[in-house]
């Protein structure tokens, strides 16, 4: 007995160690007795998080214009599926669900047809400011019915960010600009041999790195293959069983079986991402890559993988069409909006709050902090945000060729099926034949035959 | 009458355990959502949440990698490990058996979410077991990439050992030492005497630990997600890890309540399998 009471000691006392490791987060603010309250529920990545920055100086300004107001922050740490899942957990009770929220463009329509969104219409009416927003990004904030439930925080594009270095040393001539797919083998073969060490040309593959495969990785492929897509606007209908998809599942396979990519291990961890940004390319150990016109974010000054020289040793390009074809490039568009919950008790100060974030002032810290394309005419053409980072007007001139994914609520699950796609073709499983079959069967019982057209 | 005494405690299984469980059972007979239309009012729909189940080609995989994870993780490893350490430690030296008890339930006081990020540390590609594999002149095998479900079950099996092994060392406890002797003086070697006098001793203690390490790892969820997120292509995606992708990450509720109530049935068939064990050796 002695024995087992010895070890139960020491397993407390090991139990103790393991748990002062990890210190306990900061709970919610009391609520001042009388005062009204307002919570706010965000994402936040990182220590760094341009976000996290501007909600806490927007809480600042507006605790100290509205006397006796106290707001609640709940910051949200994790990836993006996971925030969105915390969010529409917090949304299905009007007792949990927040005041305003950080809200993915894409789940916006969903989430307006589950009656979480407050509609926006007559308060933007009676704020001037709201003409200061180009037609495109309010666009953003529509739904079904053609009200507005939520203003844009910023958008974004996807391009080809290359080693300007690792490309000279391959001999390929920069500023580089590839005019279509062969281009893009071409430099990487020419990468892979002369730098055997370095990955040519990664483009991510798989269920690992989640939404982030086929927004920089399969929709630029797909978007601009030359026949086929994702859906089709004007039938409202989902394509399946198109040549353009194969190709692109093909393009991928090329790029992992003759080693031009990570491996396909690599691929499927979550965290990719971060040893491409933050280790391959400014150890130029990598030729290029699909990432978002957010990249400098981290790169730059107190950004999470802050690299002084980025600016010299990057360039940028559009990626290009199969084949060259018209309009020559192609790039995706996702974005962030504020939006304010249906049930919240003060629907005139969660506007306020929502205002104050998005004045001319904080969004523009914000715009040029987070590397955001701008929403705001005023900020567009602000000489800080011109001059935030040396890629601006390159990242802002494909949003002529820029694509949205469709929203519909069963978007997420159809998203996976095409990660699962890749993923079974990377890693040896399918042909991109059957993984494309598998796809278009997965995607018909998914949205159901008559709203699937063949391509 | 002998119910009086029990009431609040009924009443108060009735409001969180069964109230819970009527609710996921009702919710798999709809089509509820975390977002969208069917988030604002859910409509019954009946079986078709059971029939869309059963023809999912992932289904059955996720039924047989749940069975095999329960199998060879909890019922083979965890209870022989367990019992092997409990006989072990009672012959050992006093020094001995605490060092080596204080190793197997380090794993286990561990919090699931820290035992699962130590788990992922040991079999990443770049990690401890690679690392020492290395020192040997292995080449590097990637565990998570390549043998997902047996990264998963030996992780499973490192952290829950603990528990069987505590619950056999109180039971060989109160195995009366008079009893064991007198075996060993008729002649018994200790195999036997293990076998046939240990053992049926212990009889009780092992189908509750049985049942309750089945139970427990048929639930294991945070091990799993934060090693290998059900991947790759699908290959350790269990049960609770698909009951997770379809109700939060496809927001459909009704489905992934319905994969619940199956792993209850599950859970529901092992435990009277261990329950008609007890009830046959008694009578008999």
């Amino acid at each position: 007995m002695r024995g087992a009471s010895q070890t139960l000691s020491a397993a407390a006392l090991v139990a103790l160690l393991a748990l002062s490791g990890c210190a306990s987060g900061g709970g919610g603010g009391t609520d001042d007795a009388g005062g009204e309250t307002l919570r706010i529920i965000y994402q936040k990545t990182g220590d760094e998080s341009p976000l996290d920055t501007l909600m806490q100086t927007t809480k600042e300004q507006f605790e100290a214009a509205n006397e006796g107001v106290t707001v609640e922050l709940e910051p949200v740490e994790g990836t993006d599926e996971d925030y969105n899942t915390r969010l529409a957990l917090s949304q299905r009770s009007p007792d949990t669900a927040p005041d305003v929220f950080y809200e993915d463009t894409f789940r916006l329509r969903s989430d307006v047809e589950a009656g979480y969104l407050l509609n926006l219409d007559e308060h933007l009416a009676g704020w001037d400011e709201w003409d200061s927003f180009n037609e495109a990004a309010k666009e953003a904030g529509k739904a079904d019915d053609g009200s507005t439930y939520a203003v844009p925080l910023g958008t974004d594009t996807r391009v080809i960010w290359y080693n300007k270095q690792v490309l000279q040393d391959a001999g390929v001539e920069v500023p580089w600009q590839p005019e279509n797919w062969d281009d893009l083998l071409e430099m990487a073969r020419a990468v892979k041999e002369s730098q055997p060490d370095a990955v040519p040309f990664s483009m991510y593959a798989g269920t690992g790195t989640g939404e982030g495969t086929v927004m920089q990785s399969f929709y630029e492929l797909l978007y601009g293959a030359e026949d086929g897509g994702l859906y089709d606007e004007s039938s409202q209908k989902w394509i399946a069983g198109s040549q353009g998809f194969v190709d692109s599942l093909a393009f991928l396979k090329t790029l992992y079986d003759e080693e031009l990519a990570v491996t396909p291990a690599e691929a499927l961890d979550p965290n990719v991402w971060q040893t491409v940004i933050g280790t391959l390319l400014p150890e130029n150990r990598m030729g290029a890559t699909v990432e978002g016109s957010y990249a400098p974010s981290f790169w730059q000054e107190g950004g999470q993988f802050a690299w002084p020289e980025y600016g010299d040793v990057m360039g940028v390009a559009p990626f290009p069409t199969q084949n060259g074809q018209e309009p020559g490039a192609v790039s995706m568009s996702g974005g962030w909006t504020l939006a304010i919950g249906a049930g919240t008790e003060n629907p005139d100060l969660a506007f306020e709050f929502l205002t104050t974030a998005m004045n001319q002032e904080n969004l523009l810290s914000y715009t040029i902090d987070n590397s955001q394309i701008a929403v705001r005419t005023d900020i567009a053409e602000a000489p800080e945000y011109l001059e935030a980072n040396p890629f601006v007007g390159a990242v802002s001139e494909v949003v002529d060729v820029t694509h949205y994914r469709p929203a519909t609520s069963n978007y997420a699950e159809i998203s996976t099926a095409i990660q699962e796609a890749t993923e079974a073709v990377i890693t040896g499983g399918a042909t991109p034949e059957e993984a494309a079959a598998t796809y278009d069967e997965t995607l018909k019982s998914i949205v159901g035959e008559e709203n699937v057209v063949e391509g | 009458m002998k119910l009086v005494p029990l009431a609040p405690a009924l009443i108060l299984i009735g409001i969180f355990l069964a109230g819970p469980i009527v609710w996921s059972f009702y919710g798999s007979f709809t089509n509820a959502a975390l977002t969208g239309v069917n988030a604002k009012n859910p409509e019954w729909i009946g079986l078709d949440n059971y029939t869309a189940l059963f023809s999912d080609p992932l289904f059955p995989q996720s039924l047989l990698l749940t069975v095999v994870f329960v199998l060879v993780s909890a019922v083979i490893g965890q209870n022989f490990l367990g019992l092997g350490l409990a006989l072990l430690m009672r012959r050992a030296h006093r020094v001995v058996a605490a060092v080596v008890g204080v190793c197997v339930v380090a794993a286990w006081v561990l919090p699931e979410i820290v035992a699962a990020f130590v788990a992922y540390a040991f079999f990443f590609r770049d990690g401890t077991l690679n690392q020492l594999t290395g020192l040997a002149g292995l080449p590097a095998v990637d565990w998570l990439f390549e043998h997902p479900m047996l990264a998963v079950i030996l992780a499973n099996i490192w952290r829950g050992t603990a528990f069987s092994m505590m619950v056999y060392q109180a039971a060989l406890n109160d195995v009366p030492k008079e009893v064991t002797e007198a075996a060993e003086i008729d002649g018994a070697g200790r195999g036997q005497t293990l076998l046939f006098v240990t053992v049926p001793m212990i009889r009780r203690s092992i189908a509750t630990n049985l049942m309750l390490i089945t139970l427990q790892t048929l639930a294991v969820f945070t091990l799993i997600y934060v090693m290998t997120a059900g991947g790759p292509t699908n290959r350790s995606t269990t049960l609770p890890i698909m009951a997770y992708e379809e109700a939060f990450r496809y927001s459909d509720i009704g489905y992934g309540t319905a994969i619940a109530v199956v792993m209850l049935i599950i859970g529901a068939a092992f435990s009277l399998a261990y329950i008609r064990l007890l009830r046959e050796r008694k009578a008999s």
